[in-house]
């Protein structure tokens, strides 16, 4: 009977004295969406987070980014949510987002993340704070099939090769090889930027207005336009939808329809899994115009929000999933480029990927470094997705013939315009 | 002799309502018998005003009211301003000239859509009820085949049909394989308009099909055997006997079809996604994309579209209730 009673006591001394435990604990949520492992990935890096940190529990709700899209912003609103999330409409959330430069070494972030951390300041030019740990880096770019060029007998370019010459030799080699489209770009904005951008699109002026048309944006949209109408972009793509929809042409890449993909570093994994050896193909430089040859940056950022009751733990959780060798980790099994500038430089081991992946893995991480900077202020911009939509519906109605260049280019100005208006300014 | 059951159930049921009786006598007593009645609507009332009525006052704000913000206190009140810029036109038959386009293709699409899917669909409807009321072989396996398209989830339809159309579809494999040229049927504006009403009536034709087959059971056979005695002719039957009983129903059927189709939006959705261009946008995937898809979202100019399609299908309603009213008064 006394053994009994000695062990419930020390049963409940022990519950007790774990809920107490836990009671000191801070907990810590953190809303996470994946395209492939990056989730899974990150649980794992946080696993030796909580083991050197064991008064911080972190727990990863994994949510499809549909509820990161329209759900979160939601939450934000109403002044709840998460501690932490993934997220990537970066200008949109800014205002919600926590400031976590007086708890981390501002220098190492300044130094690897630098470009990427502007994306977040949203608050004018006096804005230092540090909001947004990049732990993904898109980066939209061509890709070619190399086989395609191989039957056709035509060598596949390098160094500075103009839009005009990709057009012409794409439409050469899908001629010689009976291939249905020589071209095609995703039906995205942020897709057609990059291109803009080389024919000397600014985009914004020199006080940060928006000028979405100006003399560069024109002289691109005339030639898209144009290729879309003849035939040497897939008219499928832009043509084939209404609004603003998304659409990509990996499908037509896949299946070795397409000669030539402007698309974005986010396919690499798919195309190696799906393509495999069934045929040859690889990455290559952005195209250029008069402006430069640049693709645009994107991609996801972990985030800590205001609200939170605990803003020191989830700056060191931050600080910990920004260290060279756990981001390192981190890109290497998610096969991701890095926005850190060190390991941009170094290079990353992606292991268990086949060789054409890690060509264009490095390819796309060397692409990273030549972009312009009007390419990082498009994707730093809080209204940039108002431009995007804008673009891709007023196009393609020009593409289809439901009104002129110029009344479409026009029509884009007045669409960002209301938007920019609508959303507060600036 | 008494049974154990039927005394176990009664039993049941005076326990159940007994539990009932004491929270019932003094709601008699302190509301009085006459507003009892509330109480019983009180679980639908609560229901319907959450989820009908307050969406209906809500959507009346945002309507009247400007800026991306969700939350009402943060969006300030911009009068009619919403509607006076869906309603801004130069020239109200040229879309180009108006302020929201788009809203105004979406309009005209709308409109053609259904005058073309209403008046084919009834049509066709009316020959396949004639066809299946008649004595033919296989009469059950037929209503059956026209009825099941009804019961596929319109995004199955949808997709179904964009793997028949695509550029590399089931049709143009077809039209290739007896050596006719293929035709990038959903990049055309008018193709694809084409097969958006075709995919339309493809998919609903069934219900309203067998809604017409009720209405020509219903006509007395003694009708047509008096008819036949007379030496009426086929034709005079249809005109003077069929047509004439069968008004009612295809009043009903008008209505319904029309309500359908002002309201269509998630077939073609996914089938065109309103392209290309805006070529088949409607006016429900207007409202979608202003509200939602776009960025910043326009809640008010979402709003004011809506209450104006409102409008339009509130008329519609009316007219299906006073049909159905001089209906059942005979």
């Amino acid at each position: 009977m006394v053994t009994k009673m000695l062990l419930a006591g020390s049963t409940a001394l022990g519950a007790l004295a774990f809920s107490a435990g836990l009671a000191g604990a801070v907990e810590l949520r953190f809303q996470c969406y994946q395209d492939g492992t990056e989730c899974q990935t990150w649980r794992e890096e946080i696993e030796k987070f909580e083991e050197q940190n064991p008064d911080i529990q972190v727990t990863v709700d994994e949510v499809p980014y549909k509820a990161i899209l329209e759900s979160l912003p939601v939450q934000l609103a109403g002044g709840s949510g998460p501690d932490l999330a993934r997220v990537s409409d970066l200008g949109g959330l800014a205002q919600y987002m926590l400031d976590i430069r007086e708890y981390v070494d501002a220098d190492y972030w300044e130094t690897n993340f630098g470009d990427e951390l502007k994306w977040t300041r949203v608050n004018g030019e006096g804005d230092e704070g540090i909001y947004n740990l990049p732990d993904q880096l898109t980066i939209t770019g061509p890709f070619v099939n190399k086989t395609l060029f191989d039957q056709a007998g035509v060598e596949v370019p390098t160094g500075e090769t103009s839009w005009e010459e990709w057009a012409e030799i794409s439409t050469q080699v899908a001629e010689a090889t009976g291939t249905p489209y020589p071209m095609a770009m995703d039906r995205s904005g942020h897709r057609f930027a990059g291109p803009a951008i080389s024919y000397g699109a600014k985009y914004f002026d020199e006080s940060g207005e928006p000028i979405t048309v100006d003399q560069g944006f024109r002289d691109f949209a005339q030639k898209f336009v144009d290729w879309n109408k003849d035939g040497t972009m897939a008219p499928d793509v832009w043509a084939g939808s209404g609004g603003a929809s998304y659409q990509d042409a990996a499908q037509e890449f896949i299946n070795a329809s397409l000669v030539f993909y402007m698309s974005g570093s986010w396919q690499v994994a798919r195309f190696g899994d799906e393509i495999g050896d069934a045929f040859d193909w690889q990455v290559v430089s952005p195209p250029c115009g008069e402006g430069g040859c640049t693709g645009i940056p994107g991609g996801a950022s972990i985030v800590g929000f205001k609200h939170t009751e605990h803003p020191e733990a989830v700056a060191k959780l931050l600080d910990f999933m920004a260290q060279k060798d756990v981001y390192a980790d981190f890109i290497g099994k998610t096969r991701a480029i890095p926005a850190h500038k060190g390991l941009q430089e170094e290079g990353v081991e992606y292991p268990g990927a086949s060789e054409n992946v890690k060509e264009a893995l490095a390819a796309f991480t060397k692409a990273a470094q030549g972009l312009s900077p009007a390419a990082f202020a498009f994707q730093g911009y809080k209204n940039n997705r108002a431009i995007m939509n804008a673009t891709v519906a007023r196009l393609t109605q020009a593409i289809v013939g439901e009104s002129s260049l110029d009344e479409a280019l026009s029509r884009i100005d007045a669409d960002v315009q209301e938007a920019v208006q609508a959303s507060g300014g600036n | 002799m008494v049974n154990p059951l039927n005394q176990a159930a009664q039993f049941g049921y005076r326990t159940a309502f007994g539990l009932f009786e004491v929270p019932m006598a003094g709601a008699q007593r302190l509301i009085g018998i006459g507003r009892i009645a509330w109480l019983f609507l009180l679980p639908n009332l609560v229901i319907f005003g959450l989820f009908t009525f307050l969406p209906i006052i809500l959507n009346f704000f945002y309507a009247t009211t400007g800026s991306d913000a969700i939350l009402l206190s943060q969006r300030p009140y911009v009068g009619a301003e919403n509607f006076a810029s869906l309603l801004s036109c130069d020239n109200y038959l040229d879309p180009n000239s108006c302020r929201r386009d788009i809203f105004w293709r979406a309009i005209y699409n709308t409109s053609w859509f259904v005058v073309l899917q209403v008046g084919f669909m009834i049509l066709f409807s009316l020959l396949t009820a004639l066809i299946l009321n008649r004595d033919i072989p296989f009469r059950g396996f037929f209503r059956g085949v026209f009825f099941y398209p009804v019961l596929l989830s319109p995004v199955v339809v949808a997709l179904i049909w964009k793997w028949i159309l695509q550029r590399y579809g089931v049709l143009n494999a077809g039209l290739e394989g007896v050596g006719l040229p293929t035709v990038n049927w959903l990049i055309s504006a008018d193709w694809a308009f084409f097969w958006v009403i075709f995919v339309s009536i493809w998919a609903h034709m069934g219900f309203y099909t067998l809604i017409l087959l009720a209405g020509l059971q219903a006509i007395p056979s003694d009708v047509y055997e008096a008819a036949e005695m007379d030496g009426a002719s086929r034709w005079r039957v249809f005109s003077r006997i069929t047509m004439p009983l069968l008004m009612p129903t295809m009043v009903v059927v008008l209505v319904l079809s029309l309500i359908r189709a002002v309201q269509a939006f998630d077939e073609i959705f996914v089938l065109t996604g309103g392209g290309p261009g805006t070529a088949t946008t409607l006016i429900l995937q207007y409202i979608y994309e202003t509200g939602f898809a776009s960025r910043p979202q326009l809640f008010g100019l979402a709003a004011a579209a809506s209450i104006l399609m409102a409008v339009v299908l509130l008329v519609l309603t009316l007219l299906q209730l006073r049909a159905t009213r001089s209906q059942a008064e005979g």
